[in-house]
């Protein structure tokens, strides 16, 4: 049953604020979800005022100048800063997307930013993303073959190849998964669209010999048909692709299979 | 490993959810899919007392007939054939979505907004006619 509201022990309250002296004229304002493992307190929001003048343009770079300049123990993933490695995946003014291609501009007012949703937080912006990558392994995202090992490589037309166009440049950052609700009511039981996504990447491939078995795993009543078209996946997608789209596939191949 | 299992027994809080997220049209649409269909499920019990009237003779079929006609009945009536239409069109948005149409971005709003100018449209030509 859906937990429409969060447990005590996960209420945020009203944290510190570090506003900047006056006579900024190009300040920002960034409230940032706080919370540490270290003391028994609840999670927090801090607030944060830095000068954009002196900050590159993306919310990551913000965060980072934040980290270095304010308070070190403010706690985040981030690697590659171009948007290909996932690792800065959090919600940003109530979307979930990438910090390094989230663009400061793009939001008015003071930027709210909390870590991916419904997930146990290990700390500050870091959820524990445990459930999520298990359910990755689940549906076995490799190639997977019957036939005997050709002598060099596994031959695919350039046609075929198209056919996981859409699907094989996710980053697996774990933004749509986390801002599907259907996805937040039922975590052991909904596979949750970035690993459907995954699933359907490889029943579309010509060099894998077992769809039908892939078919037979997913078939159940909820690891698919959890999804409710809510579409929040592909809004959230960084790198704009629709796993809505991916899933209703995988239904069609469910539904008009022998 | 001590420090593995120290970490273990932290109870962790979660992350916010529904307190955080940008409510979208989409999402909107979706719940209220699931809510018209329930409220169709109870509004059927309304044709159930008008059938059921007609079993218990002239008078009580009457009855109905008035309480049915009382404006404040009426605008319930009209909010329920709205309902009615808004679950036919998302069934039908559904529909397409099914056969794998319709799955970009601007496809989306588009479905959804057409979804609620067709049951306006519909559940009000019902009751102009």
């Amino acid at each position: 049953m859906a937990e429409l509201t969060l447990p005590q022990n996960s209420k945020v309250q009203k944290g510190k604020e570090y506003p900047l002296e006056d006579g900024c004229e190009n300040k920002k304002g960034f409230s940032i979800y706080r919370w540490s493992p270290d003391d028994d307190e609840n999670p927090r929001t801090d607030y944060y005022e830095i000068d954009l003048s002196k900050c590159g343009p993306m919310v990551l770079d913000a965060i980072i100048k934040i980290k270095n300049e304010i308070d070190p123990t403010l706690t985040f993933r981030r690697s590659c800063r171009e948007g290909i490695c996932g690792s800065c995946a959090m919600n940003i003014d109530g979307v979930n997307t990438l910090a390094c291609t989230k663009s400061i501009d793009d939001i008015k007012g003071d930027i709210k930013i909390s870590p991916l949703p419904h997930q146990p937080v290990i700390k500050d912006l870091v959820p524990d993303l445990t459930n999520f990558y298990e359910q990755h392994k689940s549906v076995q995202p490799w190639l997977k073959t019957k036939s005997d090992q050709p002598e060099k490589e596994w031959y695919q037309s350039k046609e075929d190849r198209e056919k996981v166009d859409g699907m094989y440049e996710c980053i697996m950052c774990a933004c749509c998964s986390t801002s599907c609700p259907s996805y937040w009511w039922n975590p052991d039981k909904y596979l949750g669209p970035a690993a459907l996504l995954q699933a359907n990447r490889w029943i579309k491939d010509s060099r894998d010999e077992y769809k039908e078995e892939r078919l037979d795993e997913l078939d159940d009543a909820f690891k698919v048909y959890s999804c409710r078209t809510i579409m929040n996946c592909a809004k959230s997608c960084p790198k704009g692709l629709s796993p809505a789209k991916a899933i209703a596939d995988i239904k069609k191949e469910l539904a008009t299979r022998k | 490993m001590a420090n593995k299992n120290k970490i273990d027994t932290i109870e962790r809080p979660m992350s916010p959810h529904l307190q955080v997220y940008k409510i979208s049209f989409t999402m909107i649409m979706s719940m209220m899919h699931r809510i018209s269909g329930f409220i169709l499920y109870l509004g059927s019990f309304l044709f159930l007392v008008w059938y059921l009237s007609i079993f218990f003779g002239q008078d009580a079929y009457n009855y109905v007939n008035q309480l049915f006609s009382l404006s404040i009945v009426k605008l319930a009536l009209f909010l329920f054939t709205w309902i009615f239409f808004h679950h036919l069109f998302g069934g039908i948005r559904h529909f397409i979505w099914d056969i794998g149409l319709g799955f970009d971005l601007n496809s989306i709003e588009w479905l959804a907004r057409l979804t609620i100018l067709f049951s306006f449209i519909s559940a009000s030509l019902l009751w102009i006619l």
